[in-house]
């Protein structure tokens, strides 16, 4: 046990609740966190990757994941899942999230209202496998200076004024999350903070409880004494007691019950929460105060007391030694007007003395001395790295291989009608453009997306030969007009050789070849074009350099193959 | 609220409507009716199914939700000997019922107004058991008897066995453990069958989301179940999942409690239709501290105070909260509505009205938007409050709490309302010393 959550606990959030995440990245800049406590957004609905966020002065974005299962996958080490589904979904949410074992420690449950029966099954399945359940019902908690749950603490003008941005020596509980942050600014106001703090939440069933908190705060050694703030109802406050006497709990413990009211009132009247209401005397807030009193818990004559009684300790444990001076911490301030940028361009960036293209001034790329060549600006400008040179020179054998098609292509056919119709370059070069898509240099984008399809579930080739008979779809890069075994493609043969020199390995093209086997046993010009081996020779150079399946499938969706013949086509027709 | 009683009648059509997919191969009639007069039960023997009502001796009762009927001499079931009830005399007895206040011998006081109406079922002291389910800590209880009525609720200790049923144990555990708890007085003949209805039993309170479901007694005549007096709880927030499984059981107010005054109604109709929570009790309209706290913990807190700083809870008039980030306009209706409550009665002993608009520092409610509702509900309320005396005291923090304090501050000093206003620095609930001290 110990601390609930350090600076570099990072969440996984159920649910674009944007100002939530809003108010824990600006908590996370003002207290200098390193990386931010949001490391991913789970939207079942959003159609979105990434969502733009502030952080201090600048926007940064949070990847969106359709499911649990995978924003866990991407972010192993995001260790606490802050669950903002409605009361309909928050039990999945959590089930999904307990059945990824070993992802999460803690699970916060912020839907009131969840059927009883499911809250139970939750919060025994997280008990089972060890997680620690905040909520349901609950605004969350806090581990002040490291990490802030949603809304806990409100605006960043009270976490300061609460002294919510620094730890502080008291360990909080409380069952509402409302007065959650009045304690806190109750303990600011008399005492040096708070160390660490969790509203456990006003349902009937809730996961983690007064006691759970209590035994890691006492193990906790930033703890010093603890604020537990209980509710009339339920019997959770006699753990606590039991744990007093039994001397498993010895740091000092202050308490109150609210509801002491309820007692003027017979029936009817519900006082606060779903869990707060007495079935019984011993339920009753008087008789747990006075319980918690007897058993050498401070417990203030009335909840307007209390500030007197936690000056009171707070003073003991100062004058004893076991609480000294807080350091106060050099914060950053957010500034008080942000404007969203609309429009971010993350590869060239023309702000400082000279433009650059990711990251590197033109100057250094531009000269023959550079060592730079037109493989390695595209790689810079379309891919925001720098390739070896084994793919750079790959990138650009491919240029020079599609600079021309030949005169009869659609492309060139309309470039030279609209020419002789007396249209000057640029329009006659646009109609060309404009018949690029999937019949004309279409073929590379199709050849390496249904390659890489068939190859990454693992058909053999005649699976895939039959899967694509079963789509109604020829397959892209396979076939010529003229050329065929007896009489290859030079250009094929140029591409398939240097690939052999120089690529680490091409898994891909050894699948296309498989196929071309079968392919040109039926038809001897089904053979692997000048296309298809380029697409399919891409993706063996992107799996090379790393890349994950996902990104390789995102260029493809993205037409970069189609942007090659694009490129090339505006540059040399 | 999350548990709810619901009538006897809606319980018994529940286990109706589900009876051949849980206890299939016992037999249930549902012979009943709900009636809120005589003429409603003459009627209703006149429809096609329920000729039982005019062949079939009866018994009547109010089914309204309290307990210990018998004892409390509100069940008719013989007026010369036992069984001899019939239709016109369950009739002219609820109409005798209904046209005069009932006093329950727990104090409980009120006008009957609906009444459960059943065949009378002959059945000897042996054939009773008992059966019912709740749930205890975390664990389902399972409680079983041999015997049933009022005999078991006089010797619980010893007649009733409870069967502990963790949240997560399997369909076979459970069977084995309700086999190896049941009743040692079940008579040998019973005992197969009585097993079989208590593992149905649980797994129907189990699926159908009960909180508590007692039959006391249940009657076993072989392979006929009679139902004779049934007490049930829902788990409400379940609602949205059981739909017409719940055969549109409706959660009466308990008997003897007031029903809900117009003010009232309003504000849960509001709440109901709001993403926002607005709750409003009226506890004495009378009372001369009226109460407008935003969030759920701290109206708790200012009642706790009040009670304990006035000395005289009758002081305190309601009990309510907004919170949830209403808007301008519910915040506003909450406040008109509190403030005509407020000024409708001078105090009897002539003393200044105190408002409390309190609340804890708000985690994300904007104070200065839901102020603007308050000060809007101000502007058409000054007069009423000046001639009661009004004495405003004001405590909030949270996000933009600044501007909402110096807006409510300059309103209540333009309209000449006596007004307090202080922040977060100032202890929550001391805004209700200040004003009982001055």
């Amino acid at each position: 046990m110990g601390a609930l959550f350090t600076k570099d606990t990072q969440a996984i959030f159920w649910n674009n609740n944007a100002s939530a995440i809003q108010r824990m990245l600006d908590y996370d800049y003002v207290i200098n966190r390193v990386k931010p406590s949001v490391a991913a957004i789970v939207a079942p609905t959003s159609g979105n990757k990434f969502e733009k966020f502030f952080y201090g002065p600048d926007e940064i974005m949070v990847p969106v994941f359709r499911n649990t299962t995978d924003a866990a996958a991407a972010f192993p080490n995001a260790d606490v899942l802050l669950n903002f589904a409605s009361f309909r979904t928050a039990y999945d949410v959590t089930m999904e999230a307990l059945s990824l074992k070993g992802q999460f420690k803690t699970i916060m449950v912020t839907a009131e209202g969840i059927p009883e029966r499911m809250a139970r099954k939750m919060n025994q399945a997280a008990r089972d496998a060890g997680v620690i359940v905040i909520g349901p019902a609950t605004v969350g908690g806090i581990a002040p200076g490291a990490f802030k749950i949603a809304n806990v603490g409100g605006t960043i003008e009270n976490i300061i004024n609460s002294k919510l941005h620094r730890a502080g020596s008291c360990g909080l509980v409380t069952r509402s999350g409302g007065l959650f942050n009045e304690l806190s600014n109750i303990i600011s106001l008399n005492a040096d903070g708070i160390a660490e703090g969790v509203a456990i939440g006003g349902d009937r069933f809730v996961g983690s409880v007064f006691i759970d908190n209590l035994l890691r705060m006492e193990s906790n050694p930033e703890v010093k004494y603890m604020v537990l703030l209980g509710e009339v109802g339920g019997t959770e406050e006699y753990k606590v007691i039991d744990a007093v006497k039994s001397g498993k709990i010895t740091k000092p413990i202050i308490a109150w019950c609210i509801g002491t009211i309820a007692k003027h009132f017979s029936t009817g009247v519900q006082f606060g929460h779903a869990g707060a209401s007495a079935n019984a005397d011993a339920e009753t807030a008087a008789a747990k105060n006075e319980a918690m009193a007897a058993a050498g818990i401070y417990v203030p004559a009335s909840f307007n007391d209390l500030p007197h009684t936690i000056a009171e300790v707070y003073g003991k444990l100062r004058a004893a030694g076991i609480i000294s001076e807080i350091a106060e911490p050099e914060l950053r301030t957010i500034p008080k007007v942000r404007r969203k940028k609309e429009f971010i361009c993350t590869i060239s960036d023309d702000r400082g003395d000279e433009a650059t293209y990711a990251g590197y001034p033109i100057s250094s790329v531009a000269t023959p001395e550079t060592g730079f060549g037109i493989g390695d600006v595209i790689s810079l400008l379309w891919f925001k790295k720098r390739y070896p040179k084994w793919a750079t020179d790959y990138i650009e054998t491919v240029i020079k291989t599609v600079a021309d098609h030949g005169p009869a292509v659609s492309g060139a056919h309309n470039a030279k009608v609209t020419a002789r119709a007396g249209k000057d370059v640029i329009s006659s070069l646009v109609t060309g453009l404009l018949t690029i898509g999937p019949r004309f240099g279409g073929a590379i984008d199709d050849a390496a997306k249904y390659f890489k399809y068939a190859n990454d579930r693992g058909m053999s080739p005649a699976e895939f030969i039959d899967y694509m008979k079963k789509e109604g779809k020829t397959i892209s890069g396979i076939g010529h007009r003229i050329k065929s075994v007896r009489n290859p493609d030079l250009r094929v043969s140029g591409l398939k050789k240097y690939a052999a020199e120089h690529f680490p390995s091409t898994p891909l093209l050894d699948f296309a070849l498989e196929v071309e086997k079968l392919t040109t046993s039926k038809k001897d010009n089904l053979i692997l074009n000048v296309d298809g081996t380029i697409g399919i020779l891409m993706v063996d150079m992107w799996r090379a350099l790393g890349y994950s399946e996902e990104e390789i499938d995102g260029f493809i969706e993205a037409g970069t193959l189609n942007a090659f013949f694009f490129f090339v086509t505006i540059v040399f027709n | 609220m999350a548990q709810r009683a619901i009538r006897e009648y809606d319980g018994k059509a529940i286990f109706s409507k589900h009876w051949e997919k849980y206890f299939s191969g016992f037999h249930y009639g549902f012979k009943s009716v709900l009636v809120t007069n005589g003429d409603e039960l003459r009627a209703k023997a006149q429809e096609h199914g329920f000729e039982w009502l005019k062949q079939e001796p009866l018994v009547a009762k109010p089914d309204m939700l309290f307990g210990k009927r018998g004892k409390n001499d509100l069940v008719l079931f013989r007026v010369n000997k036992p069984g001899d009830v019939t239709l016109e005399d369950a009739a002219k007895w609820i109409d005798e019922k209904i046209s005069h206040e009932t006093t329950l011998l727990s104090g409980q006081h009120g006008i009957l107004t609906h009444f459960i109406v059943e065949p009378f079922t002959p059945h000897s002291q042996d054939q009773e058991y008992y059966i019912s389910a709740t749930t205890v800590g975390e664990d389902d209880v399972l409680y079983l008897s041999a015997e049933g009525g009022m005999e078991v609720e006089e010797g619980w200790e010893e007649k009733v066995n409870e069967v502990h049923i963790p949240i997560t144990m399997d369909d076979a555990n459970i069977a084995h453990l309700i086999r190896a708890n049941v009743p040692a007085g079940i008579p040998a003949e019973n005992k197969e069958r009585f097993i079989t209805f208590a593992e149905q039993f649980y797994k129907f309170y189990r699926d159908l989301n009960f909180a508590y479901l007692e039959i006391n007694p249940i009657v076993m005549i072989g392979n006929d179940m009679h139902i004779l007096d049934l007490v049930a709880r829902l788990d409400d927030t379940a609602g949205f999942m059981m739909g017409e499984a719940w055969c549109d059981a409706e959660f009466p107010t308990a008997f003897g409690m007031e029903d809900q005054s117009p003010e009232e109604k309003a504000i849960a109709e509001a709440d109901s239709k709001s993403g926002a929570s607005l709750k409003l009790t009226i506890l004495n309209p009378m009372g001369r501290i009226w109460t407008m706290v935003a969030g759920g913990g701290a109206s708790v807190v200012y009642a706790d105070t009040i009670a304990d700083l006035s000395g005289n809870v009758s002081d305190l008039a309601n009990y309510g909260e907004y919170s949830g980030g209403p808007t301008t306009g519910e915040t506003k209706f909450y406040a008109d509505t509190v403030l005509d409550l407020m000024t409708r009665h001078k105090d009897p002993k002539g003393r200044d009205k105190i408002l409390i608009i309190g609340g804890a520092i708000a985690n994300f409610t904007d104070v200065a938007k839901t102020f603007t509702g308050i000060i809007q509900s101000f502007e058409t309320y000054a007069d009423r409050m000046k001639e009661h005396n009004t004495r405003i005291y004001v405590r909030r923090g949270g996000p933009n709490y600044e501007k909402g304090l110096k807006d409510i501050k300059e309103a209540a000093d333009r309209l000449g309302l006596y007004i307090e206003v202080y922040g977060p620095e100032t202890h929550v609930t001391d805004i209700v010393r200040m004003a009982l001290e001055k």
